[in-house]
């Protein structure tokens, strides 16, 4: 579980999707969906959404969950968004925007950290620890912001959310940079090797003398990091902060998670299955939109997707453990 | 002709079965093996881990279908078997989990699934009420039926499991490794129990690797080895020792420890430890190379000692010195520093990540410490330390990727010691290190164990296996209301004696 390995059945799986799904949109729309336009606005707007997914996955390896991640990103944008339209008097110099900046992470691994502590020492459950903290964090959202929309962020804050460096998108950047980060992490280090442990089995963790309580914290704090880029990059890109932003993405970001390989019981997923999943996610998205398909045949098409990956995942496991004896489906895989 | 007579007859045998085989994906699990039940008789099923036993339960019970060979039933060919209709006729398993249901009462418990099977729509109360105290009236034992099952001992939930078989008119009775959690008295008591039932014409097949008990309690015997039937013995009275090389293929080995002088330095020295509720008073010391047992009754605090030691249940009051410095133990982790190590029981919930891979698990104890919270690994060192652990324990496995709930029992046991043999602890402090192992792992086990004490590191078993204490220790302590008795010397010390001191008839 620690090498990316592409025998790993799940993720050939999705790759093959993931193909599949590209496939058959370049060929419905071959000048529309191929167009160097429509990959371009793909990827500027899947990162935020990406981010989110990636946040929830790293707590969902320890399985635990985050469900206040919408709710960070959002604390910590308008905490960007406060310093950005009514703090600083030059609010486009490189200080000022680099601060604006530096307050989003902040805000975000304070979200975090609250998260994590609440988990670590107070003991409250995962799901039910960040179901407080999301209703907490974005009625503080709403609290700073008087329930209004925030606008007006300096070009420079606004550069990362629309521009491109060598022809990428900023948050396409942001986000390759982040999942590497985090994919490294996860597989490369100590923390990324307890971190599964843990998640597979925190009882034996404890017994083998893993700091759980430390690996935790800091899973929530790196967390609440990770929606608080998700958050920079929704600022950056609408040049708004609003209470109810990307209320959905919440849903949606587990179901990514879910999709990508990401076992919600823990110790088991790879940032490389979740990559994959938010894509053919946003293909399909993007090419039922040119399909002129409604909105909400998006949804249909998401919802039914992940339980057929469900189903044949299943389907595979239970076939193998008819041939080797387990009597009742697995709780893990 | 002759049938009507021949059916006043009570059957001769209930089950049969005849030429079974049973491969999963390649591996021969069952190789024509053949043996038959007789009604009212107690018929052991031995074997080592891996050597079929379950597979044939499974078979027994309707779950799996065999590849080749036949069951019959009465003398009745008994084909297309499910679960349902092996129950049907009277085949009941108590699985090691008994699948009971907690949080209902005992009578619950023992009444609601036969009324489920009757199609009753609703519970009835007085009927359930009837049904469990018939239940217990057969087994003839006192159980309070309004309990709740989670508050029962274990052993109880046993008696609970049997009870549920009887009210559902079990002809046979599979237990599979039933007193794997018992205390001796507890194993006593039920092999009792086993016997009244053989009184009502009961089956029971008692599937176990604990020789001593299987031996004494047995009518037939059969022995599985590999997959295949090595011996049916028909008549008592049954050699343990026998039986063990019949079931390994090797000869059982002897009292390991080698005589060590009685002078060596003290490593650990504890005096006075104590925690509210876990235990009291407790004082001894451990040299250098010492092999110390403790046993107990279940609950006397054995278990919560050696959680002591080892820092998850630290003590309250009390001193610790290593090699005569004050040592200070508030978790595990500080005594994971002082290089105290705990092997847990519980193998697959305590001490392994079953679904993680055998490198993983091989190194989940010293990665803390080898590896810090940013720190780069290196997994070339990694697959080194772990293949030169997998060699030096001989740990069975085809490669270091494998889930390590894919291994058998023994060679997971090896993976549990071998991760924290990877810590170097100077003590090591095992609970139970072979509970659920099967002999010939249990012997290699010993063995390195014993090795280890020749390098001088200090080890302390918490067992209930008493030939295992008098096989492996230089020095038994027995605890009792969480209190430690004096030193006894291994040798000077019997089975018999120790058990009595145990019940607590001496003191």
């Amino acid at each position: 579980m620690i090498r990316l390995k592409v025998s790993d059945p799940h993720t050939r799986l999705l790759m093959a999707m993931t193909v599949a799904v590209f496939l058959a949109m370049s060929l419905l729309k071959p000048g529309v969906f191929l167009s160097w336009n429509n990959l371009r606005s793909i990827s500027f707007q899947f990162p935020e959404f990406a981010l989110l997914a990636l946040a929830v996955s790293v707590t969902m390896l320890t399985g635990g969950i985050d469900l206040s991640i919408v709710s960070t990103a959002l604390l910590a944008a308008s905490a960007g968004a406060i310093l950005q339209t009514q703090v600083f008097e030059n609010p486009s110099s490189l200080a000022a925007t680099g601060l604006a900046v530096a307050a989003i992470f902040a805000v975000g691994a304070l979200c975090g950290g609250v998260n994590g502590a609440l988990i670590v020492h107070l003991r409250i459950p995962p799901i039910l620890a960040t179901l407080g903290t999301m209703q907490l964090f974005s009625g503080l959202t709403i609290a700073v912001t008087g329930g209004t929309a925030l606008y007006g962020f300096s070009d420079r804050f606004l550069f990362l959310g629309n521009s491109s460096i060598l022809g990428l998108p900023v948050p396409l950047v942001i986000f390759v940079l982040l999942a590497g980060l985090t994919g490294l992490l996860l597989t490369r280090t100590g923390f990324g090797f307890k971190l599964y442990l843990l998640g597979g089995n925190p009882r034996a963790a404890r017994f083998s003398g893993i700091n759980s309580a430390q690996i935790l914290l800091r899973t929530y704090i790196l967390s609440g990091v990770l929606a608080s880029f998700a958050g920079l990059i929704m600022a950056a890109r609408s040049n708004s902060v609003n209470a109810d932003y990307g209320a959905s993405y919440l849903l949606l970001s587990i179901l990514v998670a879910v999709l990508g390989g990401i076992n919600p019981d823990g110790g088991f997923g790879r940032i490389s299955g979740l990559v994959l999943a938010v894509l053919s996610l946003q293909f399909i998205a993007s090419g039922l939109n040119m399909l002129r398909f409604s909105s909400f045949a998006k949804d249909l098409v998401w919802g039914g997707l992940l339980l057929v990956v469900l189903a044949v995942h299943q389907a595979v496991k239970n076939r193998r453990n008819r041939a080797t004896g387990p009597l009742v489906a697995e709780d893990k895989r | 002709m002759y049938q009507d007579f021949d059916q006043k007859h009570i059957p001769s045998e209930l089950i049969r079965i005849e030429g079974v085989s049973k491969s999963f994906s390649g591996v021969q699990a069952l190789r024509e093996v053949s043996f038959s039940i007789a009604p009212g008789q107690v018929h052991g099923l031995v074997g080592e881990n891996g050597s079929g036993k379950s597979t044939l339960i499974k078979i027994l019970a309707g779950v799996l279908s065999p590849d080749r060979g036949a069951l019959f039933f009465d003398g009745q060919p008994f084909r297309s078997v499910s679960p349902k209709r092996a129950i049907r006729k009277g085949i009941q398993v108590i699985y090691q989990d008994f699948s009971l249901f907690p949080n209902l009462s005992v009578a619950e418990n023992i009444a609601l699934v036969s009324e489920v099977a009757r199609g009753a729509w609703r519970v009835d109360r007085r009927r359930v009420r009837e049904l469990a105290t018939r239940g217990v009236r057969l087994l003839g034992v006192e159980l309070d039926l309004d309990a709740l099952v989670e508050n029962l001992p274990i052993f109880q939930w046993q008696l609970v499991a049997i009870a549920r078989a009887l009210v559902q008119q079990a002809r046979l009775i599979i237990m599979d490794e039933p007193t794997t959690a018992l205390t001796r008295i507890e194993v006593d008591s039920l092999l009792k129990v086993i016997r009244s039932l053989r009184d009502s014409d009961i089956a029971v097949l008692f599937v176990s690797h604990k020789l001593n008990e299987v031996c004494n309690v047995a009518d037939r015997l059969s022995v599985l080895r590999n997959g295949s039937v090595v011996a049916n013995l028909d008549s008592k009275p049954f050699d343990p020792l026998g039986v063990a090389e019949l079931m390994t293929g090797r000869p059982p080995g002897g009292r390991t420890v080698r005589d060590r002088p009685d002078d060596r330095r003290v490593l650990l020295s504890v005096s006075n430890l104590a925690r509210q509720g876990a235990y009291s008073d407790v004082s001894f010391d451990l040299q250098e190379g010492e092999v110390l047992g403790i046993t107990g009754l279940l609950g006397s605090g054995q278990t919560e000692l050696a959680m002591g030691l080892s820092g998850l249940l630290p003590a309250e009051t009390g001193r610790i010195e290593l090699d005569g410095k004050d040592a200070v133990i508030d978790g595990i982790q500080s005594a994971l520093d002082l290089g105290i190590a705990y092997v847990p029981e519980d193998r697959l919930r305590e001490g392994l990540f079953p679904k993680h891979s055998v490198l993983e698990n091989l190194l989940a104890a010293s990665v803390e410490r080898s590896c810090g919270f940013l720190s780069f690994i290196d997994f070339q060192k990694f697959k080194g330390i772990a293949t030169a652990w997998v060699e030096r324990l001989s740990i069975k496995t085809s490669s270091l990727d494998l889930p390590v709930e894919t291994l058998s029992g023994g060679n997971q046991q090896r993976v549990v010691l071998a991760k924290w043999l990877s810590t170097e602890p100077r003590v090591l402090v095992l609970n139970n290190p072979t509970a659920g192992v099967d002999v010939g792992s249990k012997t290699e086990i010993h063995g390195i164990l014993q090795q280890l004490a020749e390098q001088g590191c200090g080890i302390i078993i918490v067992s209930d296996d008493l030939p295992e204490l008098l096989e492996n220790c230089d020095s038994i302590r027995v605890m009792s209301k969480s209190r430690l008795s004096e030193r006894l010397t291994a040798e000077a010390t019997g089975e018999d004696q120790l058990y009595r001191m145990l019940i607590g008839e001496v003191h």
